[in-house]
């Protein structure tokens, strides 16, 4: 699972900081600058001796949507979760709008892989947005209809309003992702991580997700999300993190996403729908 | 649903009701039961004894109790920690034991203290099963047996070096471990109730959090839940538990009134609030069936007849249960094979009638006059000869066919109308299975007659654009070809 390239692909080269667009350069004089929803330096997570994160340094911008990508084992979830401390780091500081984690919890929203929970769990739509709400409902007070009704709001604006008593077991997986996505929502976060949010789900939630996405842009929040179709990059994200244990290649989509950098990442690993996404990226 | 706070003071009503027969007037202060009149059996059937009726309002408390814990325990997935806790209590008895006897001589056997000793003992040994879990490589299910075993043996070990002790006697230590309802007395049973009370709060007051913990710890952990303390926490409660239990059920059978009742509720309900309700009910309903019935014939075990009791109401909810119950999810499956069995019957003769009379829209006039034999039939589906006369008679008894004098079979009106719909969603679910192949598989329900439940009016309305013809015939036509038996395969009519 670990992709650790061989000694003969890894290009010396690539340990010089990644090309950054001219605007972002003067912010990473400060490491962790307050504007950044997401501030990354020397991070690093190895599971015993094997690194599965390497020396990772990086500046999120505000208000813009950008992808995580990369291959198989690159590291791309333990990255969100290494930094929002749910997995235990080797090194590195990581930084939310300036501040540590535990600080600014309430503007950080995280949506898990799907995969992650097992759905056979008696509560319905409604009760899994609302639990969004817990942390500012507080300890040891139950959730009362005004929360309900937040968390409703939260399922219209993904639309599975109707679905809010319907148990979780019996949703589809799209549906399934939209749930934790309103579950986020509910949070009304500034910073939104989401690990692999489009994938198994079905075409109209996609839709549903990128509509969503985009509306958080608007909004003037930011969403880093993991991500692994190669062909939507493009279209649905402005900037692009490419990951593969280290950091290759971070910035703006149109910049960034290149065929050589794709290549960079995959290293020479690309599966055949990935060099097609990249063919289509590249053109 | 209710409010939440409606919730609370229904069940703090009845707690307060429950808590109240503490009240009734004793039939005289506390006699033997030598000097009873009546029947022993009689006493303890209506409740007449004082004694009965404490303990049986105690364990049924603790029952409850052990219910609402365990449904949390169920839902972590770590039902087997109520067992450790269970196990490991057995040498804090002992320590607690000899400690008092070094302290005090002869105050060995001092309940608070012995239950405090299980409490340290058991939360420790649950705490151990957790940290091998996180931080070595050994696997949960050999922690357990490990954790189990080794507090479980020390416990016993030192009950051996009790006994050799010259002054004191671990007799009576023993009794933990199978619990000894039947000599319970009433004095006893106040801390059950109390404790028992306690527990249901606490549990209660943390619902939320402990619903979160067991659905997704690592979005607690997020959202900044601490994860580690909710989990020591819940086997805090579990600990409660055991120790009240340890004197009724022992510590040996604890697990089975933490874990029995949940598990059978799971049978009747999806929806976590009336899981607990049900666990809360189930579990005072076999705790003080089993009292109740142990009262009765003291010379059984009594903790082993309340998992008995336990243990039925689990069966009976495991074939009855309305939401997952064998035998309903048997009926399910029966009543949607009759009902597949019987539109695929309609569905066949309609379009046995399309094919012959060639046309995509059968007029009712040409369905009623239609007459087929079963031999027809046969080759449009898999079914045998048996099944088909089989299904054909079960639609002659629902009035959808009806028989002729020469052996075939004609539609009567509401088969005719039956037949139509079935073909139309059955068409229509093709057809979206074939355009929407990505969304189908979430919304696709087998049972065809409920598209209208399932797909959305406009959806609905698109679909039946999409397979009309030009002239606007009422019925699609379907998109893959029909087998007949007394012409050439028609050719594939898609519009």
């Amino acid at each position: 699972m670990l992709h650790f390239p061989a000694c003969s692909e890894y290009h010396w080269g690539d340990m010089s900081t990644p090309a950054m667009p001219e605007a972002l350069e003067s912010s990473v004089n400060s490491d962790h600058p307050a504007e950044s929803p997401l501030s990354i330096r020397d991070l690093t997570v190895a599971y015993q001796r094997r690194p599965v994160v390497w020396d990772i340094d990086y500046v999120a911008p505000a208000g813009r949507l950008v992808a995580v990508i990369g291959p198989n084992g690159a590291g791309k979830s333990t990255l969100l979760k290494a930094s929002l401390d749910l997995i235990p780091r080797v090194s590195g500081k990581v930084r939310f709008f300036g501040q540590p984690y535990r600080k600014v919890r309430d503007q950080v929203a995280y949506v898990p892989q799907r995969t992650s929970v097992d759905w056979d769990f008696p509560v319905n739509a409604l009760d899994v947005a609302a639990m969004g709400l817990y942390r500012q409902i507080g300890w040891c007070r139950w959730v009362t209809r005004k929360y309900r009704e937040q968390a409703l709001h939260a399922l219209e604006r993904v639309g599975m309003a109707d679905y809010a008593h319907r148990q979780i077991r019996q949703l589809s997986g799209g549906q399934q992702q939209r749930v934790f996505l309103a579950r986020a929502l509910a949070q009304n976060a500034n910073l939104y991580l989401m690990d692999e949010p489009f994938a198994g789900v079905d075409a109209a939630t996609e839709r549903a997700i990128v509509s969503i996405l985009q509306d958080l842009r608007t909004a003037g929040k930011t969403a880093l999300v993991v991500h692994h179709d190669l062909q939507t990059v493009s279209e649905y994200f402005d900037e692009v993190l490419l990951l593969n244990l280290r950091l290759v290649a971070s910035g703006p989509t149109e910049n960034v996403f290149t065929a050589e950098n794709l290549k960079r990442t995959y290293g020479g690993k690309l599966s055949l729908l990935d060099q097609v996404g990249a063919r289509i990226a590249g053109s | 649903m209710n409010s939440q706070a409606g919730k609370i003071r229904h069940i703090l009503m009845g707690l307060f009701m429950v808590s109240s027969m503490l009240f009734f007037p004793k039939s005289g202060v506390c006699r033997e039961p030598e000097n009873m009149t009546g029947s022993p059996l009689l006493r303890v059937l209506f409740l007449s004894d004082y004694n009965t009726r404490i303990v049986l309002l105690g364990t049924s408390l603790l029952g409850m109790s052990g219910g609402i814990v365990g449904v949390f325990m169920l839902l972590r997935k770590r039902s087997l920690i109520g067992d450790v806790v269970g196990h490991s209590a057995l040498p804090g008895i002992a320590i607690a034991f000899i400690v008092s006897q070094m302290v005090a001589p002869g105050s060995g056997k001092n309940l608070p203290g012995l239950m405090a000793g299980a409490f340290l003992a058991g939360l420790t040994g649950a705490l151990c099963v957790m940290l091998i879990d996180r931080y070595s490589r050994v696997r949960p299910d050999a922690a357990l047996a490990i954790v189990l075993s080794l507090f479980y043996g020390l416990g016993t070990s030192l009950l051996t070096v009790i006994q050799r002790m010259p002054t004191a006697s671990a007799a009576g230590l023993q009794t933990y471990l199978n619990g000894k309802t039947a000599s319970l007395l009433a004095s006893d049973v106040w801390i059950f109730a109390l404790s028992s009370i306690a527990l249901t709060i606490l549990t209660l007051c943390l619902f939320k959090e402990f619903t979160l913990l067991c659905f997704d710890d690592t979005f607690a952990s997020a959202s900044g839940w601490p994860v580690l303390f909710l989990d020591s926490l819940l086997i805090g409660l579990v600990a409660g538990v055991t120790i009240v239990g340890m004197q009724s059920v022992g510590l040996i059978l604890v697990v089975a009134i933490l874990i029995i009742p949940a598990a059978s509720a799971r049978f009747w309900t999806d929806d976590v609030r009336w899981l607990t309700v049900g666990a809360a009910i189930l579990g005072a309903l076999s705790a003080g069936l089993g009292t109740f019935i142990s009262a009765m014939a003291p010379r059984l075990a009594a903790g082993a007849i309340i998992v008995l009791s336990g243990s039925s109401l689990f069966v009976v909810s495991l074939l009855l249960g309305t939401r997952r119950g064998l035998i309903w999810r048997w009926r399910e499956q029966r009543r949607l094979q009759r009902r597949t069995g019987r539109h695929d019957l309609l569905r066949a003769i309609y379009e046995q009638i399309e094919s012959t009379e060639s046309v995509h829209d059968v007029t009712e006039q040409q369905l009623l006059q239609a007459r087929f034999y079963a031999a027809q039939l046969l080759e449009m589906r898999s079914w045998n000869l048996r099944r088909l006369q089989r299904l054909i008679q079960h639609a002659i008894r629902n009035e959808e066919l009806e028989q002729n004098p020469d052996g075939s079979c004609h539609f009567t009106p509401d088969g005719a109308a039956l037949a139509r719909r079935a073909v139309r969603n059955h068409r229509l679910w093709e057809l979206y299975l074939i355009n929407d192949a990505a969304v189908a598989p979430g919304h696709a329900d087998y049972d065809a007659d409920r598209i209208e439940h399932v797909l959305a009016p406009e959806m609905i309305r698109q679909l039946e654009e999409q397979l009309m013809h030009q002239d606007d015939k009422t019925l699609p036509a379907s998109p893959h070809t029909i087998p007949t038996t007394d012409a050439p395969a028609q050719a594939d009519s898609t519009p």
